[in-house]
């Protein structure tokens, strides 16, 4: 039985090359991604949350409400979902006005209602209500598609590859309206991607797909630096940490970032006023020490301890690491050799020192 | 010269069973472009052969069986039965029903085509806005295939003032009933009223142009961007 605050879902059938069977039960809040490489059935999962697919055999509970089991299979029309398709599908005889309003609730309801008015001003729609959709760039018009499944009132928000359609600068236009619909909205979104630099910024929770399975599900954070997951051993596996900023050497242009179990000197430009940021670690940028190196240019040495390790490949080996003597802090991932890993010594338990010759940063 | 009164009755009978006609075509043609589109019944084609028939079946062939079906010995006669007539043959109804099925493919194939056109997604879009498949049918459907309509009307329309063969079969010619322009003409030329025929024809041949250029302009209409 699936509880309450719960996306449960399990479907199973067939996908012309291989068989689909996913099953995976998240929290029904913030993102969640379904993430994996195209053709793997994400956007098939998507559509028997829908109600737009009914699969060979499965169920799909969200709330606690059932929406489809083994005796039953609600229609998609009274399933309270919002649908964000790969192409933005206007009605192409119908204004943007109406558009919007087409699965608008004709009777104005209670307290709790996505406005007209808020999702014109989320999704900057000003100045493009009366026109048809065919007048709209590609950018516009998926914002529109946006605006249009969120007046739907919808308890579940479902985009399949919301993006991917669109070239990279339409891609950098929307993603900041999506991450203000993530931080503004109280709306549980599913979203479907193939694309970890989207799935980074707006994933709270991500569920690894491929070829029709489910290989794991969990917190963003917890999944991306699992060393026996693919996204961890991929050659550009990184982590990313939440950073406040705790002092500035102005003469060397150096912020002192305080993370989870560390403090990282970075260099950061006077004119950033951020006071907290992402910082992004890439593994291949991680190099792991028995003792810490005296005389070097590398700023960033910090103690660590070894949580686990696994092959990458034949020669290299991805150890996750968390961060302090104690090893209680932000989890950190290193690509070393297999034979810095058998020459060093080093074991699950260990304490090491991190070198990192490198960040990136973004304002949080 | 002025025209003859019967040719005014021939034109506005004419006008009645064409307009009859395709009414009762947008009406019966609709859900059977509908199903035709949209079902996945492997038979489905069967069924559009049967509806296309008409295209290629010599017109009296069909005005032979639909004699023998009108006839007061067919169900024809049992539904004339109903208001004390003895047969559809030779009656302004009958020629109704035989030109729904005559025209029925130029309504048909039309608005299936548009239907064809719109693909599963908008029908998608519509359902996941909490519409249910009728509404969408109404809301989505209908105006996204409004150039089959149209054209599916104006076809049915020109090809039932058109027809001939069928009409001489089950209809004959009796004025104000079953003689239609067509007939007409033919009657005119068989009597050598050449002027009458002249007339008729000329008239004809105005509203085939008209029909033609509105066909040319509808087109251009199917052609319009989407999103």
């Amino acid at each position: 039985m699936s509880a309450m605050g719960r996306i449960d879902v399990a479907i199973r059938d067939s996908l012309g090359r291989f068989a689909l069977d996913a099953a995976f039960d998240v929290p029904a809040e913030g993102v969640t991604a379904l993430f994996g490489p195209s053709g793997c059935g994400k956007t098939t999962v998507l559509r028997c949350i829908a109600g737009l697919h009914r699969p060979a055999d499965g169920h799909c509970a969200i709330n606690g409400d059932v929406w489809h089991n083994r005796s039953h299979f609600r229609p998609a029309h009274k399933r309270p979902v919002g649908y964000v398709f790969q192409e933005a599908s206007l009605f192409p005889h119908l204004s943007v006005r109406r558009n919007l309003l087409y699965g608008a609730p004709q009777r104005p309801g209670c307290s709790n209602d996505i406005h007209f008015d808020e999702v014109v001003e989320l999704l900057g729609l000003h100045g493009m209500l009366e026109r048809a959709p065919h007048k709209l760039s590609g950018g516009e018009r998926q914002r529109v598609a946006i605006g249009r499944a969120l007046l739907s009132q919808p308890k579940l928000l479902l985009m399949d590859e919301p993006l991917s359609a669109l070239d990279r600068q339409t891609k950098d236009e929307i993603l900041p309206f999506l991450e203000r619909l993530h931080a503004g909205l109280a709306l549980p979104i599913v979203y479907v991607s193939h694309d970890i630099a989207e799935v980074e910024r707006l994933a709270d929770h991500l569920v690894l797909m491929r070829a029709g399975t489910v290989i794991a599900s969990g917190t963003f954070d917890a999944i991306r630096s699992d060393p026996s997951l693919p996204l961890a051993q991929a050659r550009d596996a990184a982590v990313t940490l939440h950073a406040a900023v705790t002092a500035y050497d102005e003469k060397y242009g150096l912020a002192t970032m305080e993370v989870e179990g560390g403090r990282f000197v970075v260099p950061l430009p006077q004119t950033e006023s951020a006071s907290h940021h992402h910082l992004t670690i890439a593994a291949g940028n991680v190099s792991l020490a028995r003792e810490a190196a005296r005389g070097t240019s590398i700023l960033n040495i910090l103690p660590a301890r070894i949580v686990s390790a696994s092959a990458a490949n034949e020669y290299e080996t991805i150890v996750l690491l968390r961060l302090g003597r104690d090893g209680t802090g932000s989890r950190v991932l290193a690509r070393i050799t297999r034979r810095s890993w058998d020459e060093l010594e080093f074991a699950p338990g260990a304490t090491v020192f991190c070198q990192v010759k490198g960040v990136s940063l973004a304002p949080a | 010269m002025t025209v003859p009164p019967e040719i005014w009755v021939s034109i506005r009978l004419t006008i009645a069973l064409a307009t009859a006609t395709t009414v009762i075509l947008l009406i019966v043609g609709t859900p059977i472009a509908w199903w035709l589109s949209r079902s996945r019944r492997r038979w489905k084609e069967a069924v559009a052969a049967v509806v296309a028939l008409p295209l290629v079946l010599p017109p009296t062939v069909l005005g032979f069986y639909l004699l023998l079906l009108l006839g007061p010995q067919g169900p024809g006669g049992l539904i004339a039965g109903l208001w004390g007539g003895r047969t559809l043959a030779f009656t302004f109804e009958g020629l109704v029903i035989g030109s729904v099925i005559y025209s029925l493919p130029f309504v048909v194939q039309p608005i299936r085509n548009a239907f064809d056109a719109i693909g599963e997604r908008p029908l998608e879009v519509a359902a996941t806005l909490r519409a249910s498949p009728w509404q969408a049918f109404w809301t989505v459907a209908v105006p996204l295939a409004r150039p089959g309509f149209l054209t599916g009307a104006v076809l049915g329309f020109a090809h039932t003032v058109g027809e001939f063969g069928i009409v001489l079969m089950i209809g004959g010619s009796i004025p104000g009933k079953t003689k239609v322009l067509s007939v007409a003409i033919y009657d005119y030329v068989e009597t050598s009223q050449w002027f009458e025929a002249s007339i008729l024809s000329a008239v004809l041949v105005i509203f085939a142009f008209t029909v033609i250029v509105a066909m040319m302009m509808l087109d251009k209409r199917l052609a319009r961007p989407t999103a």
